[in-house]
């Protein structure tokens, strides 16, 4: 395929699907006649989107600032997790198994708890996003440190490299596509984190508070253009860190592209 | 200077039992600035000498006395994320050279080795030829009295590899002081075209089996009588079909 073909049908093709789902939707309730209170129809979100533009950014403002700040969080500990876990086979014993259980907790049951810790506010939430996006950052980045090439390290001990400089060198430019990787599976589990965290910190803004404040309205329509801008965040996260990724790493890139041919 | 004594070294297997005998009362000296190349069927322990030669295992009986030695690997293990002179430069960064006299000792290299012009090409663009010359400057430039080469040349199409062999014995011949290289190849004629002696050593667990001194003048070409007549010494030693 072409490269400009490519480009368009990566724009195009999800577009398309976008619209037909959103036809089958429009049909389904034209034909079925379902209440707009349980079901509004793509026609009355669009009109909420723009309705309530104002809210919706403002809101969204607040939300992508605490995704932002919970997902720098997790990288930090994230990372720092990894690579101890890659270098001590102690600390990969005592932690590995139940960094993995942990993961099988339901946030909502934290809630309670952080809200004592931490107050209402900002702090909570950062830390439920930061929960949600540590693990997969630990395992992608753990997965980059491991593949790399034992006989490259041993080429590295015959120049007298020291274990740091083994790191520095080999290890740690391995482990960035790993890393890049966890950010971005990170990024999407994020606006799922902060929708929790708004509502179990019994948060006044952002986007889950929103959610919340909707149902409670019965304002459907508005509840679910909450939801297509959350969506969209989503979405736009994930572009650009892909787009981050191609420029921070492109030698990731262009092994990619020479197997593929 | 290289000396080991009667060494063997035996991979113990999973749950502590017996494994593989890798080498077997192996004995052999190098002088400074010779040129040695090991050949011998696969798997009879020849990459197992070099790393007991740069200090990577430690014999299991027997000892193993070298002169500092740096390797270069069969593969080219080149870093993906750094250009050709940067990979050239790792083991001279490593030893705390600044960036921009490293590159400055690599351009000369470069520019002999008919690499100029790629210096900022990543490995995954180079061709496997140019790939294994910048792993040879790498190696060269580690700045160790010993170079271990372990079938640099094994991965390579026959066309490349001759061309790579010539240029090796012109770069050794180049450098101001002559380096003691260790060359393990299966490559019998490669050996009968490079070394100065040539070692044969037999299927696991490998032994030395013959020393040949080679006595003829380098460059020497594949066609040449002496070198034909060598080539058929060691295949016979190493137990081809005549």
């Amino acid at each position: 395929m072409s490269s400009r073909l490519h480009r368009t049908a990566f724009w195009l093709l999800p577009a398309l699907t976008l619209l037909l789902l959103l036809g089958i939707w429009q049909l389904y309730i034209d034909v079925s006649g379902v209440s707009s209170l349980v079901l509004p129809s793509p026609h009355e979100v669009a009109r909420a989107l723009v309705n309530d533009r104002g809210t919706l950014l403002r809101n969204l403002g607040r939300t992508a600032l605490e995704i932002v700040c919970g997902i720098l969080i997790a990288v930090a500990f994230g990372f720092v997790a990894a690579v101890l876990i890659h270098w001590s086979t102690l600390v990969r014993r005592a932690l590995y198994p139940l960094l993995v259980a942990s993961q099988a907790v339901p946030l909502v049951i934290l809630a309670p708890v952080l809200v004592l810790w931490l107050n209402f506010g900002l702090r909570p939430i950062l830390v439920v996003i930061a929960l949600v996006c540590f693990f997969p950052i630990v395992v992608t980045t753990l997965g980059g440190l491991e593949t790399v090439d034992p006989e490259l390290l041993k080429l590295m001990r015959t120049f007298d490299a020291s274990r740091w400089q083994q790191f520095r060198r080999v290890e740690l430019p391995s482990a960035m596509p790993g890393l890049l990787t966890g950010i971005k599976i990170a990024a999407v589990f994020s606006v799922i984190g902060a929708v929790f965290g708004e509502q179990d910190a019994g948060s006044g803004s952002g986007l889950g508070y929103l959610l919340n404040a909707t149902f409670a309205n019965y304002e459907p329509a508005e509840e679910f253009a909450t939801v297509c801008v959350l969506s969209g965040f989503a979405i736009l996260l994930f572009v650009l860190l892909t787009v981050a990724e191609r420029r921070m790493l492109p030698w990731a890139y262009q092994m990619k592209e020479i197997q593929s041919r | 200077m290289i000396k080991l004594e009667g060494v063997s070294l035996v991979f113990t297997g999973r749950r502590g039992q017996e494994g593989v005998r890798a080498l077997d009362g192996v004995s052999l000296e190098v002088g400074s600035g010779e040129i040695v190349a090991v050949v011998g069927p696969s798997g009879c322990g020849k990459t197992t000498l070099l790393e007991l030669i740069c200090g990577l295992q430690t014999p299991g009986s027997g000892s193993v006395e070298s002169e500092p030695a740096a390797l270069m690997p069969q593969r080219d293990l080149l870093l993906p994320w750094l250009s050709a002179a940067d990979n050239a430069c790792l083991a001279l960064r490593v030893r705390g050279v600044n960036r921009a006299d490293s590159l400055a000792l690599v351009k000369p290299w470069f520019e002999r080795l008919g690499l100029s012009g790629f210096e900022q090409t990543r490995p995954a663009q180079l061709s496997g030829g140019m790939r294994q010359r910048v792993s040879f400057v790498r190696t060269l430039l580690a700045g160790k009295p010993v170079l271990a080469l372990d079938e640099p040349f094994a991965a390579l199409d026959a066309l490349t590899r001759a061309e790579m062999q010539q240029w090796l014995g012109t770069a050794l011949a180049s450098e101001q002081q002559p380096r003691t290289v260790v060359l393990v190849t299966h490559d019998v004629e490669e050996a009968a075209l490079l070394g100065d002696r040539i070692i044969v050593m037999s299927p696991r667990p490998g032994r030395v089996i013959a020393d040949l001194t080679v006595p003829l003048p380098r460059p020497r070409t594949r066609t040449d009588p002496a070198v034909v007549a060598l080539r058929e010494q060691v295949l016979e030693l190493l137990g081809a079909p005549v």
